[in-house]
């Protein structure tokens, strides 16, 4: 009796596949069963354990590290970032200020971790505290502050470094992402001098990615369109890279956060 | 009443002096920008910080709006008159060779090993649609599927056909040449893919017994 049910429960799904149905509209129907079971949260998980662990030279906790609405302050900090902060007297994101919280609060060395490979040493432990800050603001919208004279100078930075054209194949962000609607094979490119709408584009990044099982940051993600870009590598939480995120996310102001989000 | 307007004439004074103050004006903003590509880059495999060296046709199209009229017939002038025409004025290749190239998205990356052109795809399906057979393209540029029945080339050879045989190719090696900013690489003019290759892509597009043509 229940194997009859396993085997009905196992066709019903092959059945509905085997409909030929055109690509565009198989995709998004994919993206949708994905959302059940997002393995994001095993990220949030390990990124919440480690806001609260004594680690580092100084063996010290991030609870008291400021995301920009006061020491520990984690729900909501994710739809405002990157912001100015008085304190390093410069504009971060999520990812800069980890690496300042985690250094000045820590004693861990920013330098290094920024120099070191995504997927390995302390860059893992990012990973999973960006999921962890991120998820705490899922469903909120994006809120980024531009009130600082020098968060809207770092908006108008990154605007001109999404249009700047150069290599070997003549891409700019805006390449790809200059347009609604279109696609690089099948997948579907965000507009990102607009607002794309909610949960796509810098509202659906941290993502969990199915098809390498990695969960991939902002910057990661930024790092690979400059690789496909045919670009130079871009330093890890460099200067172009937060520019970018605060074009991208005072664009899509309002949009909801679906971050971490999961993606093919 | 004179001297309200005077007041009025001074607080709007101080106000574009305030904004003035916070914000640089946008020339100093473009130098601004170009000091933090420069700093925020390093060199990665065959991807050396000097890609970020834009040439004049780069720098015309690098702004949310696009370059004067004057400067973008200069500018498809000037690749025009630069295109390589093929040796021997042999334009065709193998449509097959050509498939397999339109396929690849290799090349150039800092993950590549090498920027020789053998090294190299030709990227066309990752932003056109080019034969019915393959349903995962893209869609930046525009459908190439039938393109040379739609243009009524049946015989390559026909000279009615040279018109279009040409402009394909001069798409192909500079796509500066006919619309200054367009979004598509510069194949030839670059040195991203070589005659020979160029010359399948052309069969894959043009000859009237490739898929993309029935």
């Amino acid at each position: 009796m229940k194997r009859t049910w396993v085997v009905c429960a196992l066709l019903v799904p092959l059945a509905a596949w085997a409909q030929p149905k055109p690509a565009p509209v198989v995709v998004p129907e994919y993206y949708r069963l994905l959302e059940d079971g997002n393995p994001a949260e095993l990220f949030e998980a390990k990124g919440e354990a480690l806001w609260t662990q004594k680690r580092g030279p100084k063996s010290a906790s991030l609870e008291a590290c400021d995301l920009g609405k006061g020491p520990g302050v984690v729900k909501g900090a994710w739809v405002e970032m990157p912001r100015y902060f008085a304190d390093t007297k410069r504009v971060q994101d999520l990812e800069s200020r980890l690496l300042t919280c985690m250094e000045v609060l820590q004693g861990f060395n920013a330098a290094e971790i920024a120099k070191t490979p995504f997927g390995r040493g302390e860059q893992v432990s990012i990973e999973a505290l960006a999921a962890w800050i991120s998820a705490a603001s899922r469903g909120e919208k994006l809120a980024l502050p531009q009130g600082h004279a020098e968060e809207r100078r770092v908006y108008e930075l990154g605007k001109r470094a999404f249009y700047y054209r150069a290599g070997p194949y003549d891409f700019s962000c805006a390449s790809c992402h200059g347009e609604p609607g279109k696609r690089i094979r099948m997948q579907d490119l965000p507009e990102l001098a607009k607002n794309p709408g909610d949960a796509v584009g810098f509202a659906s990044w941290p993502a969990y990615r199915v098809s390498s099982g990695e969960l991939w940051t902002m910057q990661r993600r930024l790092n690979d369109c400059f690789r496909q870009q045919r670009f130079p590598f871009p330093g890890y939480a460099s200067d172009v890279t937060v520019a970018l995120g605060v074009f991208m996310g005072v664009n899509a102001q309002g949009a909801v956060s679906s971050a971490p989000a999961i993606k093919r | 009443m004179k001297r309200t307007l005077a007041i009025s004439a001074f607080v709007g004074a101080a106000v574009i002096v305030a904004g003035c103050a916070s914000m640089p004006s946008p020339a100093a903003l473009d130098q601004q920008a170009l000091a933090m590509l420069k700093a925020s880059f390093r060199d990665q495999g065959i991807a050396k910080v000097d890609r970020l060296n834009q040439d004049a046709v780069q720098k015309a199209c690098s702004s949310d709006k696009p370059p004067a009229e004057a400067l973008a017939k200069q500018i498809e002038g000037e690749a025009l008159a630069a295109i390589k025409w093929p040796a021997g004025g042999r334009y065709l290749g193998d449509w097959r060779e050509g498939e397999k190239l339109a396929q690849s998205g290799r090349g150039m990356t800092w993950s590549d090993a090498s920027v020789a052109t053998t090294a190299n795809g030709g990227n066309c399906y990752n932003c056109h649609q080019i034969s019915k057979q393959e349903i995962s393209y893209g869609t930046l540029g525009p459908s190439l599927y039938n393109y040379g029945k739609l243009r009524g080339v049946k015989d390559v050879a026909d000279p009615a056909s040279a018109a279009i045989v040409q402009y394909t190719w001069g798409k192909m090696w500079n796509s500066k040449a006919y619309a200054a900013c367009s979004n598509m690489p510069r194949f030839g003019h670059a040195g991203l893919l070589d005659e020979d290759q160029l010359r399948h892509l052309m069969a894959l597009l043009l000859d009237p017994k490739s898929p993309v043509n029935q």
